[in-house]
Order: structure tokens, then C-alpha cells, then sequence
């Protein structure tokens, strides 16, 4: 089931032919596999990885560092969830060290994204401060390079 | 000016590489899939690049020793001990050449005298005949079958041993069957060896790239390592053939004798190349494994595409080809090469080109994407419809 899963990962693409050929089972095997992973939630979505600015879109992505004060009983999730239930909230990290929440944002300009932190995510009970730092260039992404440059480079027949 | 009657009559009684001629269609055809390539598509994992490039930094371009630099062979010292629990010394058993290729020609002029009798078994990589004859040895082919599924027994040897029978050249994980040997059929051929008193020239180049079982060393074999000059390298493991760093391992003497051509042909394997070496040995193997299960991925689409196609094909267990019989297509396996690649612009490597037992077979090289993989297959299985002979 891992290697189904390492491989849908991967190319979210590859077909369920391929996936049976390779994982010596049958396509009926293979479909049913992934059936029972969406339904326990295992696979969670399938997305494709897009160079938005190679498409032309000018986001803002801004990371924000946020401190909380945890709450009785629940502890930093309830605060999390109020947070993760905004749309324009990408990702959102418990962490250990000086911070307590790690959340992506993505807005249309940087008015936007600053805007939704100062109104909607500091006024938030128990957020008792953010730091908000903005992505300047995407280098590498899900262990994608997004812009590579290495071509294949051998000889089309050899030995 | 003509002046091939000025060239030496053993370079002219070689015939040039089979492979040569594919090259150059391809290499003028758009769209082509090619499966005809020998070497791994993943380039060399990061950490071996970047600790050549600091070594270049601190100025690190000298010439080595000519047996390499001792950091590398005791970690190639170490791999075999840790590996297969065979113990060279890295001091006297190990030599480091300009590939496993360089290897396979010092063992050869090693050893052999004029007339002496080289036993190959075939389809094999293309240099192991070459390099018997440029050292004046006489090549003997001995075929192997798909039935066997490409591995050597004493039985299809022993017709062949003649006095003057020195030698005995294996290659597996075969290039290009994707034959591996077991360790009984590896235990026969050491007891062949002995019986004839043979030296064996192992090229394990592959041996890293096995899939469902473990790569059986000739040399770990009991008292097989006195016998046998290992060949190995780190092109295909670590996918960095175009760095040119391989190995010998052997008794003293032979590679003693290897080093007395070395230093003077050779003088020592690029520095830098060296260096990548090492760092492949202290830190690759989890890339290396990465690229292994990946090839078998690739390795099972493959061959299920090839069976469901119908050809007579069998499993490969090791290196990264695939070499599926093509003679219930009436093609011979030249033409099934040229008609492929003419109507659907899939290269793939004539079987021939590998030995007269090639015949009939054709060579795949599945160490491409599988999205490609796919495609050349339906081309393939598009050519087969619609292009009977």
C-alpha cells in the first residue's frame, strides 16, 4: 500500500493501468485500493503543483509566525481550528521553539494579506502576537524544483 | 588520402560497435523514445556533486597514487567486507581505474598470452571481445539461452575448453538480458574454474541493481577470490558514468600487473572523480536505493506491457534492460530495430549488437521516466499491429 501511495504522491497522474502493471495487481485491485485510502482519509486530495507566476498570477504568500495563549482543556487546537477555517489560510503548523502556530496565507497583494492578518487573525482571542514574513521567490516546492534546469543530456543509444 | 592499409591488423579485425548505426538515425529523428540507452536517467545525487565541487574549491587537482588514493580503496575495502565479508587489502588488492571499461582491458592484458583462449558467455556487454582480442587473446563465444534464461552453466562450457583455455568472462547482473545468476548456478562455474584451473574476470558492474533478491559476488565464493579479478564501478549504481571511476579487486600479483599498465597508460584515475567515489561509498547508498526502486518499478511495467504484447520475454532480475524475443514477429532483430524506429521512432539496441545469441531479441533500457516507458510501448504494441511482416 506504500508504494501506491509513494507513487500517487508523486505522479497523482499515473494511471491505474500503469499502477497495476508495476504493482503486479489488477486494475480492479488497484481501484479499490484507492477507493478504501479516500474513503479512510488517507489520500486526502489530489492537486497538481503550478508555477502560478510562469502563468502569470502575481499572489503574495506570506508566512506568519503567531503566539497563543493556550486555553483550558483544548489547548492550542480550538484556536488553530478558528484560524485553518479561513479560506485564504493555506497551512497552518503547531511548532516547537519561539512560536506557536506556522500559517501560510495567500492574498492577492500584500494590502490583502496584511489586511486579513491586522483584521481578522490578530483580533482572534488568544493570539497574542504575529510576525508576518513575505515570500519573495520559490526556489523549490514539495521537493519540486521550480525552475530546473537540468536536461537529459545522454546519448540516445549506447551501450 | 585512404590510409587504412596503414593500420594495425588486429584493430582492422575488429568489427566496429553494432550500436553505432542507431545512434546516428536517432540522433537525427524528432520525437524519439529511446530505449536504447545504457545508462541510468537520474544525474548523480547532489551530495557526490557537491563534495567534488568543495574539493575543486580547496584545490584539490593533483595527480593521486597510481592505485587511487587510499581513502577511496579502503572504502571500497570496507564496501566488500561489509557487503559480501570479503576482505581485500586496500593497499594491495585494489586498484582504481577510468571506469570499470579501463578495468576490464588492464585484467585482460593482465593475463593473457598470444593464442591464449577466452572463454565469453554471450549476449554480453560489447567489450568483452574487443578487449580479448587488443590483447591478443582469441575470443570464444559461448551462447546462452532464454529457455536457461540467459545463464551460463558448466554443461554449455565445457565443449569449449581447450588447452589453451585461460579465461572466463562473466557479466551479471547481465548487460543486456537483465540475467542475474544464482549462488548455485555461481557455485558450478566455480567448480568449473577450478577443474580447468581458470581465472575468472567478473564485471558486477550491476550488482547493485537487482530486484526481489541480492547480488552474489563471484569473488566471496569459497577459495574463488585468488582466482577472480573483480570488476566494478560506480557509473551504474550511482548513476555517474560519465565521471569514468571504477574498480579492480584481485590477488597481488594480478593487480600488480594491472597497476604496472595503469601507471604507465593510465598514470591514475581524475582526482575529482575519485573524490565523488568516495563520498558515493560514505554517504549514497539511500540515493542509491531510491534509483533501485524506482528501475524496479519501471522494470515491472515493462515487462507486463511486454507480455500483454505477446512477445516471449523473461523476467529480468537485474541491471536496468529488458531483452524481450522478437522472432515470432518475422523481423530479424536488426530489422525489427530499423522498422521501429523508422514507423514509431522508438530506439532500442538490435540484440545482435550483444552477440550472435542475440539474435532473434532486442535490448530495452527501461532507465527512463514511466510516463515514457508507456509510450514507447504503445508504440511498440501500435508497430506490431500494424506493421507484420
Amino acid at each position: 500500500m506504500r508504494e501506491l501511495l509513494e507513487m500517487l504522491e508523486r505522479n497523482a497522474r499515473t494511471s491505474t493501468g500503469e499502477l497495476a502493471s508495476i504493482l503486479q495487481k489488477s486494475e480492479y485491485e488497484i481501484e479499490k485500493d484507492i477507493a478504501r485510502l479516500e474513503k479512510e482519509k488517507i489520500i486526502l486530495s489530489y492537486g497538481a503543483l503550478i508555477n502560478w507566476e510562469k502563468f502569470g498570477d502575481d499572489t503574495v504568500t506570506a508566512i506568519i509566525e503567531i503566539n497563543l495563549t493556550p486555553q483550558r482543556e483544548v489547548g492550542f487546537d480550538a484556536i488553530a481550528e478558528k484560524i485553518f477555517r479561513f479560506d485564504e489560510v493555506r497551512t497552518v503548523y503547531l511548532m516547537s521553539g519561539s512560536f506557536d502556530l506556522l500559517v501560510i496565507i495567500e492574498g492577492k497583494s500584500l494590502k490583502d494579506v496584511a489586511n486579513f492578518v491586522a483584521k481578522r487573525l490578530s483580533t482572534i482571542e488568544g493570539v497574542t502576537q504575529t510576525r508576518s514574513h513575505f515570500m519573495l521567490k520559490a526556489y523549490k516546492k514539495d521537493g519540486v524544483i521550480i525552475d530546473d534546469e537540468e536536461k537529459d543530456g545522454r546519448l540516445v543509444v549506447s551501450p | 588520402m585512404n590510409r587504412s592499409d596503414k593500420l594495425s591488423n588486429t584493430v582492422n579485425s575488429i568489427a566496429p560497435s553494432g550500436i553505432r548505426k542507431f545512434f546516428d538515425i536517432a540522433a537525427k529523428m524528432e520525437n524519439v523514445i529511446s530505449l536504447g540507452v545504457g545508462e541510468p536517467d537520474f544525474v548523480t545525487p547532489w551530495t557526490i556533486r557537491e563534495s567534488c565541487i568543495y574539493g575543486l574549491e580547496r584545490g584539490r587537482t593533483s595527480y593521486t597514487a597510481n592505485r587511487g588514493t587510499p581513502e577511496l580503496r579502503e572504502e571500497i575495502s570496507n564496501y566488500y567486507k561489509r557487503r559480501h565479508e570479503l576482505n581485500y587489502n586496500p593497499d594491495t588488492e585494489i586498484l582504481v581505474t577510468v571506469g570499470a571499461s579501463e578495468a576490464m582491458d588492464l585484467a585482460v592484458r593482465a593475463v593473457i598470452n598470444p593464442g591464449d583462449e577466452v572463454l565469453i558467455p554471450e549476449p554480453c556487454y560489447v567489450s568483452y571481445q574487443a578487449c580479448a582480442i587488443l590483447a591478443g587473446g582469441v575470443p570464444v563465444p559461448v551462447s546462452t539461452k532464454i529457455e536457461n534464461e540467459f545463464r551460463i552453466t558448466p554443461e554449455e562450457l565445457e565443449p569449449f575448453v581447450t588447452p589453451k583455455t585461460k579465461v572466463l568472462i562473466i557479466g551479471y547482473p547481465n548487460n543486456p538480458t537483465g540475467a542475474i545468476m544464482t549462488r548455485e548456478d555461481l557455485l558450478k562455474i566455480a567448480d568449473f574454474a577450478e577443474k580447468h584451473d581458470l581465472i575468472v574476470i567478473s564485471d558486477e558492474i550491476y550488482g547493485e541493481l537487482t530486484y526481489g533478491g541480492t547480488h552474489e559476488c563471484f569473488a566471496a565464493l569459497p577459495e574463488m577470490k585468488d582466482r577472480t579479478i573483480l570488476l566494478n564501478g560506480f557509473s551504474k549504481a550511482y548513476a555517474m558514468t560519465g565521471w569514468r571511476i571504477g574498480y579492480a579487486a584481485g590477488n597481488p600479483d594480478f593487480i600488480g600487473a594491472m597497476t604496472k599498465i595503469h601507471q604507465y597508460t593510465m598514470l591514475c584515475a581524475p582526482i575529482t572523480a575519485q573524490m565523488g567515489a568516495v563520498e558515493a561509498l560514505r554517504h549514497g547508498e539511500k540515493y542509491m536505493k531510491k534509483m533501485v526502486a524506482e528501475y524496479d518499478r519501471r522494470r515491472k511495467l515493462i515487462y507486463d506491457g511486454f507480455q500483454k504484447m505477446g512477445l516471449k520475454c523473461f523476467e529480468p532480475k537485474g541491471a536496468f534492460y529488458i531483452f524481450p524475443d522478437i522472432s515470432s514477429t518475422g523481423y530479424t532483430s536488426e530489422e525489427f530495430a530499423e522498422e521501429l524506429i523508422m514507423k514509431e521512432h522508438v530506439a532500442l539496441v538490435p540484440g545482435t549488437a550483444f552477440g550472435k545469441s542475440g539474435a532473434g531479441h532486442v535490448r530495452c533500457s527501461y532507465a527512463t521516466a514511466i510516463d515514457k516507458i508507456s509510450e514507447a510501448l504503445a508504440r511498440i504494441e501500435n508497430f506490431l499491429k500494424n506493421h507484420k511482416k
